[in-house]
């Protein structure tokens, strides 16, 4: 049953992605593309991978295709066919491709309990993890404690990309985002006020319940900032600017990073090493607890803030002339 | 055979990979670059994530009745991944803006030759 979703899945992926180099029309491109992300995240449930299914979900499939759309409103919608000889990109891909399914032949076959990479560091995380974190989801412990390290620096990567895309588009100011044209509209104004509430509470939930089940800060910052974004698109960046100041988003965007990085100072300063969360608290286990509580907040701060500015930099720009 | 079923998950990863390449290479249009880039990317995705699954494995939450597992650590790298993925993504599109307003077209071709004429 399981193999004939996953190729089921494999072909319409395979459809999407084609349809989307093929075609000439980007509105219709950025939708595959949507659509695409969509039957990836599928994909991820299928193999075991919920937390990522649910990233995939709300930000390929959410926001980056808002963000292109956004990217297609102030450039052109059709593209135009280009005149240039073809084979030698296929010539290029075609040797890529081949090289890359010779190196397949030495890989492990799908599922293989005792391929190297199922063999030495997963079993430790799924042994040990319940006596050393104590967290059921094995995915939010590594995340947030064994490799929290890295995950501080993702965050800093991910506040870097947001101060460069306001260096480059200029963060939204309030008075230059012009109508909103679905204000006029019942269908959407209703449709918004009832689900605006219901995303910002879900969102609380996977930031929240993220220790247990599928979720955490990342996740819940992205489908955090597609509520702002979905009031944005019916109400107007100026209305989504007094509910979310520009300066108030800067403030969070800082914020989430000192607070990830502030919890390993403190650590350190309680003589624990950099994020070793043990000595927060004089229990090992609670500490662990609180420290994850912690780092994720400052992930979904972090991530909330700098989609949110992104998309009010793409919104409030007008269109070059 | 039996060879192509147990390892053609691979080859339709390669695929999608490459169909995000061309689009990379062959497509004049800088946006179109971009959906290509993602494409390929995401394909990168599964490459990692099918090698994390193991046969008859659970979702990694931790429950008693349940004793295999599926690989957690490829999540972990994913998961970052993809919303690192979605920075750096808004990072270039926020460039193809500028260079939309810069040149008046997003046309490769279009841009070398003012590159050239000037």
């Amino acid at each position: 049953m399981t193999d004939l979703v996953l190729a089921a899945l494999f072909v319409m992926m395979i459809m999407t992605a084609l349809a989307a180099i093929r075609l000439t029309d980007l509105f219709a491109v950025v939708i595959m593309f949507s659509i695409y992300s969509l039957l990836a995240a599928s994909m991820f449930v299928v193999m075991d991978a919920v937390d990522v299914a649910l990233t995939e979900a709300a930000v390929d499939a959410g926001i980056a295709t808002i963000l292109m759309l956004a990217t297609l409103v102030l450039t052109d919608r059709w593209e135009r066919p280009s005149a240039r000889l073809r084979m030698v990109p296929l010539a290029v891909v075609c040797l890529t491709g081949a090289v890359l399914l010779y190196g397949t032949l030495d890989m492990p076959i799908f599922g293989d309990a005792s391929s190297p990479a199922n063999t030495h560091l997963a079993t430790y995380y799924l042994t040990e993890s319940p006596g050393e974190v104590g967290l059921p989801n094995v995915v939010t412990s590594v995340l947030a404690s064994y490799r929290a390290y890295d995950t501080l620096g993702e965050v800093a990567v991910i506040f870097t990309a947001g101060v460069g895309v306001l260096a480059l588009l200029g963060a939204a100011r309030s008075g230059r985002g012009g109508a909103a044209p679905m204000r006029d509209n019942p269908v959407p104004r209703v449709i918004a006020k009832i689900m605006i509430p219901l995303i910002i509470l879900f969102a609380l939930y996977v930031q929240l319940h993220g220790d247990f089940g599928p979720g955490g800060g990342f996740q819940a910052g992205v489908i955090f900032a597609a509520a702002i974004i979905l009031y944005a698109i019916v109400f107007g960046v100026d209305a989504a600017a007094q509910v979310i100041p520009p300066a108030g988003l800067k403030v969070m965007m800082t914020g989430g990073v000192l607070l990830f990085a502030g919890t390993g100072f403190v650590t350190m300063a309680l003589g624990g090493a950099f994020l070793d969360y043990d000595v927060l608290v004089r229990d090992p286990l609670a500490g662990q607890h609180l420290g994850i509580v912690l780092v994720e907040l400052g992930i979904g701060i972090t991530v909330a803030a700098v989609v949110i500015s992104v998309f009010l930099a793409f919104a409030g720009r007008r269109r070059a002339r | 055979m039996k060879e192509f079923l147990l390892h053609y998950h691979y080859w339709v990863v390669v695929f999608l990979m490459m169909t995000g390449l061309y689009a990379v290479v062959a497509s004049g249009n800088l946006l179109k670059k971009v959906v290509g880039l993602n494409v390929f990317q995401a394909s990168v995705f599964m490459l990692y994530i099918s090698l994390g699954v193991v046969d008859g494995g659970a979702v990694p939450i931790l429950r008693p009745e349940v004793t295999v597992y599926s690989n957690p650590l490829p999540h972990v790298l994913i998961l970052t991944a993809i919303v690192v993925g979605v920075a750096t993504t808004s990072l270039a599109l926020a460039l193809v803006v500028r260079i939309k307003e810069a040149y008046g077209t997003v046309e490769e071709d279009d841009i070398h030759r003012r590159d050239e004429a000037e």
